[in-house]
């Protein structure tokens, strides 16, 4: 079992403190190591760098607490979240804090990857100790200047207080506290006395945000920048043969059109690791512009002629092959109980199924931009990136440069769901700054971003369950995915554990097209597949689903495997409170409800959504959820997250639809491309399990059980089954959907 | 030869700062000039008659708030007001906005004090933030129509604009509790 809210947090050395030249006190530290023993803080606040730390606290002498940190916001709501963390433990009030984003600026930075919905949870342990240890520095300040015990002095919100009554602001020992030792072994709050961990905290990006105030890689500039459109292989198997930009050059404001490619091959072709993008091996042409509308024209007025180096694929005979090899015995076997071959021979009823779904793309609202200056001092970098590390690491390798000349500044991000895991965009917009030598911006239009993307793989499910005397015995799902196949712990998900007979089996074709990972990846299309199976398999065995869940997670209870991710105490928690607040055993008229529980990402999950038919159609109207993501830091961030999550859920569950043909996408902008929209979105009622369990991340696990939950309740509401995304196009019954 | 190149050899030739010359030599060439009146002032944009206002005010007058999400009218990220009426400007060249008044996210109020802003704040819509100024501005423009709009009318004035993050349970609600305020 994972043992939960453990600490293995190192407190030694894992933070530093000086005086500012300015005043005030400067507390640097490292969340995941500890800090070299040379590692200085600068004197002065305008030259912070993360080199040797990965954030920073400054107490300024009125009290008022600055947090750095250079962690980028994706729209996860990690940027208030964690500082609040810190804030908790330092007991300052929480109007009293700000939080500024610095600069990567490093060899030695760790883990800055905003994915998973990890930060939080790495976070928790580091950012709690990091409040507590400044906290009980100024106290020490304070009662050596009393000249009584530090056990004696009390704070709240900033203030401390002795035995006899006296305080003094934290501003007020700022200089003292500088000075002395940094105490060991501080002791954390008990979680019943948090007064900011829990409170509703407004996105502290707010204000900029609705008065319009650049904040995205998209909105940034600098004197003397231009602007970059990339035209790259219209269809994944082609490179650009040639080209003729004349027509490009002659349009007002069009300053120049390169090539690029040659750098980002011969590292492709080098196989140096330490990277994570995505990229192409074809030259691109690049229109280079006074601005972004010239720099799109001029793209648009290339003639480009492009030749098929690997084959031209298509969803079709994609389709075919990922059959082919369910059908097949080529598969690689991540977990195995039992004897799957002989429940599936001895027993009384044995259900299989099919579920597929398509690529996605995804869609950030904010296409993928880059800044990039390259001059022979430095490589600045600019833009919304979740990977900043790898991107530092791949430049300097591309362009052959020292690593601490690379300095990565991460914007706000319009949007991630895995898409800028990979630094593509960044890598071309590095290499034309290395050929141009000026500042420059690389801008996709829609059409860019959508059609020569990183793509959720297609992927096809077979799942086969046995019944034997009405118990499930046996259990075994294929996975024939495209480019890789589901990865670590997701094999020991739900329902591993639980039936006897449990095999997982894997296999992968190989595509051309870019593949990656896209919000809750493998997970966003198991949940549903798996979910709905356990919906038939209930029926057929005529069980209540929700029961059928609760006595498999019965034999779960007490297992001695570790591998087993989930807590079935937990699960069954989640399910306990949907069940009670969707109104599932109490059913309305004319209202389909479709259950489902699910953990992944750490988090677990059940949801009930509600279908109702609207002109013979099936239409979401309501999505309860139930969610065990232990202590809940922010619940006005968390509700926002996990109501997203549902929704996103719903809409590419419904709508979601990619396909290729020869090569090229078939859809390039939202015009054929379906998104959910304001009136399609079921209105999501969001209710938390509560713990005092260490907090786990939402950006992903309320997003896959939602497509389950909806495409159950269809199938009660139209009396079919849906085995295909998206669900409106795939609906058996066509004709009622029209 | 291009402004590139000639910026490049009058740099080189003259070392004069780079950046002044790119500007004069820009002025030199013949891009036509359109009078824009952009939240209250008057701004001059030299640029192409069918350069898109999304771009003269990104690009040209560093009104970055309007921002870009498709470029042909369908997820209402860089609406603006024109004259009041909710305008999808990546369709809306300059050369058709003489006389116009525009309205972009940051002149809808001082200091976010619009009470569609205030809202917006209050019930803490944005995830991402990316498309919340057109949502704000689509919101903003639609309750000047209606004033006390029922559940259904906020969904369809609402459904041009896309929000990649969902987050259109609370774009629901900021709108009633916008409404509430104008009221
Ligand atoms: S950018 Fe104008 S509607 Fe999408
Ligand atoms: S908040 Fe991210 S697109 Fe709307």
């Amino acid at each position: 079992m994972v043992i939960e809210n453990k600490s293995n947090f190192s407190r030694r050395g894992f933070l530093k403190a000086s005086s500012l030249a300015s005043g005030g006190l400067l507390i640097g530290f490292n969340l995941f190591t500890a800090c070299k023993q040379k590692a200085e803080l600068p004197i002065d606040i305008t030259k912070l760098s993360f080199t040797d730390f990965n954030a920073f606290i400054k107490i300024a002498e009125n009290g008022m607490v600055t947090i750095f940190s250079p962690n980028p916001e994706i729209g996860q709501g990690v940027k208030t979240s964690m500082p609040m963390i810190i804030a908790e433990e330092l007991n300052v009030a929480w109007k009293d804090v700000v939080v500024e984003q610095g600069i990567l600026d490093t060899e030695n930075y760790t883990r800055q990857v905003a994915g998973g919905s990890q930060s939080i949870r790495f976070g928790w342990d580091a950012l709690r100790q990091t409040g507590a240890t400044a906290r009980q520095m100024l106290v020490n300040a304070a009662a050596e200047k009393w000249g009584v015990s530090a056990s004696e002095c009390s704070t709240k919100e900033g203030v401390i207080t002795n035995a006899t009554g006296e305080t003094l602001g934290y501003g007020d020992v700022v200089k003292e506290a500088a000075l002395l030792e940094i105490p060991e072994n501080v002791a954390l709050k008990e979680p019943k006395d948090y007064t900011i961990i829990g409170t509703k905290a407004i996105n502290v990006d707010i204000d900029k945000i609705v008065s319009g105030k650049p904040l995205f890689g998209m909105d940034y500039k600098e004197e003397g920048m231009v602007y970059a459109s990339v035209l790259r292989p219209p269809a994944f198997g082609q490179e650009l043969e040639s080209f003729d930009a004349t027509a490009a050059k002659s349009i007002n404001g069009v300053l120049d059109v390169i090539t690029i490619g040659e750098k980002a091959r011969n590292l492709l072709n080098s196989k140096k690791p330490g990277w994570s993008v995505k990229l192409s091996s074809s030259d691109k042409i690049v229109v280079i512009a006074t601005s972004t509308w010239a720099a799109m024209k001029g793209k648009k007025a290339i003639k480009a002629a492009w030749k098929k180096v690997t084959p031209l694929e298509s969803t079709d005979a994609h389709d075919t092959e990922l059959v082919k090899l369910l059908d097949g015995k080529k598969f690689r076997t991540m977990r195995s109980d039992g004897d799957v071959k002989k429940a599936f021979a001895q027993a009384d009823k044995v259900l299989e199924r099919t579920y597929e779904s398509p690529f996605l793309p995804h869609n950030c609202m904010e296409p993928m931009n880059f800044f990039a200056s390259v001059d022979d001092a430095k490589i600045r970098l600019v833009g919304p990136i979740q990977t900043p590390e790898d991107l530092a690491t791949a430049v300097s390798t591309m362009l052959d440069r020292n690593l601490e000349e690379v300095s990565v500044e991460m914007t706000r991000m319009g949007g991630g769901f895995g898409r800028r895991l990979y630094g593509d965009f960044a890598m071309e917009v590095a290499e034309i700054a290395d050929v141009i030598r000026k500042p420059v911006k690389m801008v996709s239009s829609r059409e860019d971003d959508m059609t020569t993307g990183v793509y959720r793989p297609a992927i096809k499910y077979r799942i086969k369950a046995s019944v034997k005397n009405g118990e499930i015995t046996g259990y075994q799902l294929k996975e024939a995915a495209v480019n890789g196949n589901m990865y670590g712990l997701i094999p020991n998900f739900f329902p591993a554990g639980a039936i006897e007979n449990y095999q997982i089996d894997v296999a992968s074709i190989k595509s051309n097209i870019t593949t990656g990972a896209w919000r809750a990846p493998y997970t966003n299309f198991l949940s549903y597949a798996e979910q709905s199976f356990f919906d038939e398999l209930a029926e057929i065995t005529e069980k209540d689903p929700v029961q059928m869940r609760l006595d498999l997670l019965q034999k779960v209870k007490g297992t001695k495997d570790s591998k087993i991710q989930y807590s079935p105490e937990r699960l069954e928690g989640v399910i306990n409170l949907v069940v009670e607040k969707s109104g599932y055993r109490t059913p309305k008229e004319g209202v389909y409800q479709g259950f489902c529980a699910y953990y992944c990402h750490n988090t677990h999950v059940a949801e009930v959504a509600d279908v109702v038919m609207e002109n013979n159609k099936p239409v979401v109207k309501n999505v309860t959820v139930a969610v065990d993501c232990g202590i809940v830091v922010n619940p006005l961030g968390a509700i926002n997250q996990i109501e997203g999550g549902v929704v996103d859920g719903v809409g590419h569950a419904m709508y979601g639809d990619f396909k290729f043909k020869d090569g090229m996408p078939g859809s390039s902008n939202f015009g054929a491309y379906r998104l959910i929209r304001n009136s399609e979105a079921p209105k999501v009622a969001t209710y938390f399990v509560e713990n005092n369990l260490a907090p786990t991340g939402l950006g992903e696990p309320t997003l896959p059980p939602a497509g389950a939950a909806v495409s159950i309740a269809i199938t009660k509401a139209t009396g079919k089954r849906i085995y295909k995304q998206p669900f409106t196009k795939n609906m058996v019954a066509k004709e009622i959907i029209g | 030869m291009n402004l590139y190149y000639l910026s490049i050899i009058f740099y080189n030739n003259f070392r004069v700062p780079y950046i002044r010359l790119f500007f004069i030599i820009q002025s030199l060439l013949i891009m036509p000039t359109y009078n824009l009146k952009v939240n209250k002032k008057k701004q001059l944009v030299d640029a192409e008659f069918d350069t898109p206002l999304l771009w003269a005010l990104r690009d040209h007058l560093d009104l970055v708030g309007t921002k870009f999400g498709c470029g042909i009218g369908q997820c209402g990220a860089c609406t603006v007001h024109v004259d009041g009426v909710a305008t999808r400007s990546c369709l809306m060249p300059i050369s058709a906005l003489k006389d116009k008044e525009i309205t972009t996210i940051e002149g809808l109020s001082e200091n976010g004090s619009h009470p569609v802003q205030q809202a917006w704040k209050e019930v803490d819509v944005p995830q991402c933030g990316y498309c919340q100024a057109g949502q704000i501005m689509t919101a903003s423009a639609f309750l000047e129509t209606n004033s006390k709009p029922t559940e259904e009318e906020i969904k369809v004035a609402m459904n041009g604009n896309i929000c990649r993050c969902s987050a259109y349970n609370r774009i629901q609600k900021a709108v009633v509790i916008a409404s509430e305020k104008m009221g």
